[in-house]
């Protein structure tokens, strides 16, 4: 099974919670996944899961229908507690259990649906749940500012106004807000859900430059997609699933379109195809 | 799906007053606009059949007549915002009514802020209890607040019927009575609308000139005092109005306390709706109840609230109707009462579907209803008629805000 090109492959827990030493990256883990199990009834959906998701880099999560990619990340946003296996949160061991455990620690995610209010604007969406208030009332000026510079920092410069309806732009600029969004409460990790799947070419490409300014930021990006062309364009690292299973996970260098076919299809890789140009 | 970014279509927007206003009405955000310039067809219209329409004495009876409309539809505002709905509002009301009517009476002899507060409390249980049905046993608010219509039609025959008074009973206390059929003095209608105006005046030029100042886009100085000046007009206007005599024999003048509770709730509702986490949180479950669950907003609890505030604001309703008809009786149509509340915030521009609406929907969607029941019963038309063109004026508002609609959406 543990056919990852990486030496350390075991599944054993690690001793110390300190630096994990994740293979080929030079960065230190921020999140650490060990022997992370799901199963929903006689269902394993995450067999044994090793994933270690470095600070500032954009880590893609790939794999075929079914694979368990949603499951993961539905994992790390505390959505469903695993059943079993440990996480590590700067190298130390934490529980989370419910998605507020996954906001506490700095995670944020953005689902597929990006959870977006059309009938409010930009910046009661940027800080809903989340109002600033002065003497019990909503500070919207504040809001409005912060929300301002939180789009201007991500340099997402095609809404017109931090007024305007949600329900008024277009998929690329709700991609930018649902992300400005979750960068915005001080977020380390912001895992994304196929956030090119629904976007024409150009608002496609704009969000793939938000996600690497975000890394830019020292912010840890997880992405799942489907498009392997996107991926190799902003990911520093690639997490293959196959069947529940993390079948192989390294520095994008180590991967091209037919090898990372190869692994999403059959959990393997011929070793022929390594390092061959894509 | 457009690969077009839709944002540099209005590179070429005009500035300028004109050019803002255009903007605004293109945008789908002309607010009131469609709706105001129906009420002035209307008005002009009736003006022209019957000369009496626009005399002081028809204009004030015009508001009085249109207070039970407006409170209904603020009732129904909250529970609507939520794409929720309160069928039982009218029964509501009329319950609420009895219970005041009853108490105040000489068997009773409550003080009459006593027997009025507690008809509110009830409405306001009744509320809660729609809203923790709908809620705890997830069943469609519809359902729960039909039954709640039957259901208090019943209690509101029972109640009447067992007093002894032939299915009717009436206000006989004097403070009751005076709420709909009394009138502030002509002084005190200025001093009323003169302080409000200064309020509100100072509101929205503090707003503006906070977003100026903090470096946000915001609408010019001339803009401000343009919508300052237009407050002011129309409160004088409206102030000449009630301040005219009316009487033939006696003197009647002065605003009559009933647009003064119109006004309060007016405020009350559209602060909370506008400036506080509550309103924020209800168009948010209104807008996408998931998103806003996911936000970490506890869905149920505003939810509750809601039909809450619909309990509360009926009550008041059901205060005025009473004192307005001079007592209850257990012929009350609540039914009809209910779909005209509905009908009237929906003329005004409230979505049935959640998340969109304002309170002052409410009363203008009101008073175009009693602008059409008060037009057609001085040009003595039938009932027949008057159904006939508040359908139509409903299909035409309904239609009118849906395109206005789709021409909001074109950026998805």
């Amino acid at each position: 099974m543990m056919s990852a090109p990486e030496s350390r492959g075991t599944a054993t827990p690690i001793a110390s919670a300190s630096a994990t030493g994740s293979g080929a990256s030079s960065s230190p883990s921020l999140l650490t996944l060990r022997g992370v199990t799901k199963s929903f009834g006689p269902v394993q959906a995450l067999q044994h899961v090793d994933l270690d998701i470095p600070a500032g880099q954009v880590t893609a999560l790939i794999g075929d229908n079914g694979a368990g990619k949603s499951t993961l990340i539905k994992t790390i946003a505390g959505i469903y507690p695993p059943t079993s296996g440990d996480m590590f949160w700067k190298g130390e061991k934490v529980h989370v259990h419910t998605p507020r455990d996954a906001e506490a620690l700095g995670i944020a995610t953005v689902y597929q649906d990006l959870a977006l209010c059309d009938n409010l604007d930009i910046v009661q969406n940027m800080f809903l749940g989340h109002e600033l208030t002065r003497r019990g009332l909503l500070d919207e000026i504040t809001m409005e500012l912060n929300s301002k510079k939180v789009l201007s920092d991500l340099s997402v410069t095609t809404v017109k106004s931090a007024r305007q309806l949600v329900g008024s732009l277009s998929g690329g600029q709700r991609q930018s807000i649902a992300v400005a969004r979750a960068v915005m409460h001080e977020s380390q990790l912001v895992i994304m859900d196929e956030p090119t799947a629904a976007l024409g070419v150009s608002q496609t490409a704009q969000v793939l430059q938000l996600i690497t300014r975000l890394a830019a930021r020292n912010i840890a990006v997880l992405v799942i997609s489907h498009n392997l062309n996107d991926v190799l364009a902003v990911a520093d690292r690639i997490a293959v699933m196959y069947l529940g299973t993390l079948v192989s996970q390294g520095p994008v260098a180590e991967y091209d379109t037919a090898s990372a076919v190869e692994l999403i299809t059959t959990g393997e890789r011929a070793s022929a195809s390594l390092a061959r140009p894509a | 799906m457009s690969h077009f970014e839709h944002s540099s279509d209005d590179s070429t927007s005009k500035t300028g007053l004109v050019g803002e206003l255009k903007r605004r009405l293109r945008a789908g955000d002309g607010g009131l606009m469609p709706i105001l310039i129906g009420l002035v067809v209307l008005v002009v219209i009736f003006q022209a059949k019957d000369s009496v329409f626009l005399s002081a004495g028809n204009l004030t009876n015009l508001f009085v007549q249109a207070t039970i409309f407006i409170l209904l539809a603020m009732a129904e505002m909250w529970v609507l915002l939520l794409g929720d709905i309160d069928l039982s509002v009218g029964y509501m009301a009329g319950l609420g009514g009895a219970i005041a009517v009853i108490l105040l009476d000489p068997q009773f002899n409550w003080p009459w802020y006593a027997g009025m507060l507690v008809a509110v409390v009830v409405t306001t249980l009744i509320g809660a209890l729609w809203g923790t049905i709908t809620i705890r046993l997830r069943l469609p608010s519809f359902i729960v607040t039909l039954a709640g219509l039957l259901g208090l039609e019943g209690v509101l025959i029972y109640v009447v019927d067992h007093q002894g008074t032939g299915g009717s009973i009436s206000v006989q206390n004097k403070v009751f009575y005076d709420i709909v059929n009394a009138n502030l003095s002509p002084l005190l209608t200025w001093i009323f609308v003169i302080v409000s105006v200064t309020v509100f005046s100072y509101m929205i030029f503090r707003k503006d000139q906070l977003r100026r100042s903090s470096g946000l886009e915001s609408v010019s100085l001339a803009m401000t005092t343009l919508k300052i000046a237009a407050l002011v007009a129309a409160s004088t206007m409206v102030v000449l109005i009630f301040n005219t005599n009316r009487g033939s024999f006696t003197t009647l003048e002065g605003m009559p306390y009933a647009i003064l509770v119109d006004f309060v709730m007016l405020a009350l509702g559209s602060f909370i709706l506008t400036r506080t986490r509550v309103g924020r949180y209800i168009y948010a479950i209104g807008g996408n109840a998931e998103a806003a669950r996911r936000a970490g907003i506890s869905v149920n609890r505003y939810r509750l609230l809601a039909f809450i505030f619909t309990g509360f604001t009926a009550g008041v309703a059901g205060l005025l109707y009473a004192s307005r008809l001079g007592g209850v009786s257990d012929g009350i149509d609540g039914g009809n009462l209910v779909l005209l509340a509905v009908a009237s915030a929906v003329i005004g521009g409230t979505s049935l579907f959640g998340g969109r609406g304002k309170m002052i929907y409410a009363v203008i969607g009101g008073l175009v209803i009693a602008t059409i029941y008060n037009g057609m019963a001085l040009l003595n038309l039938p009932a027949a008629e008057q159904y006939g063109a508040t359908a139509l004026v409903l299909l035409v508002a309904v239609a009118l805000d849906s395109i206005a609609r789709r021409g909001n959406a074109v950026g998805r």
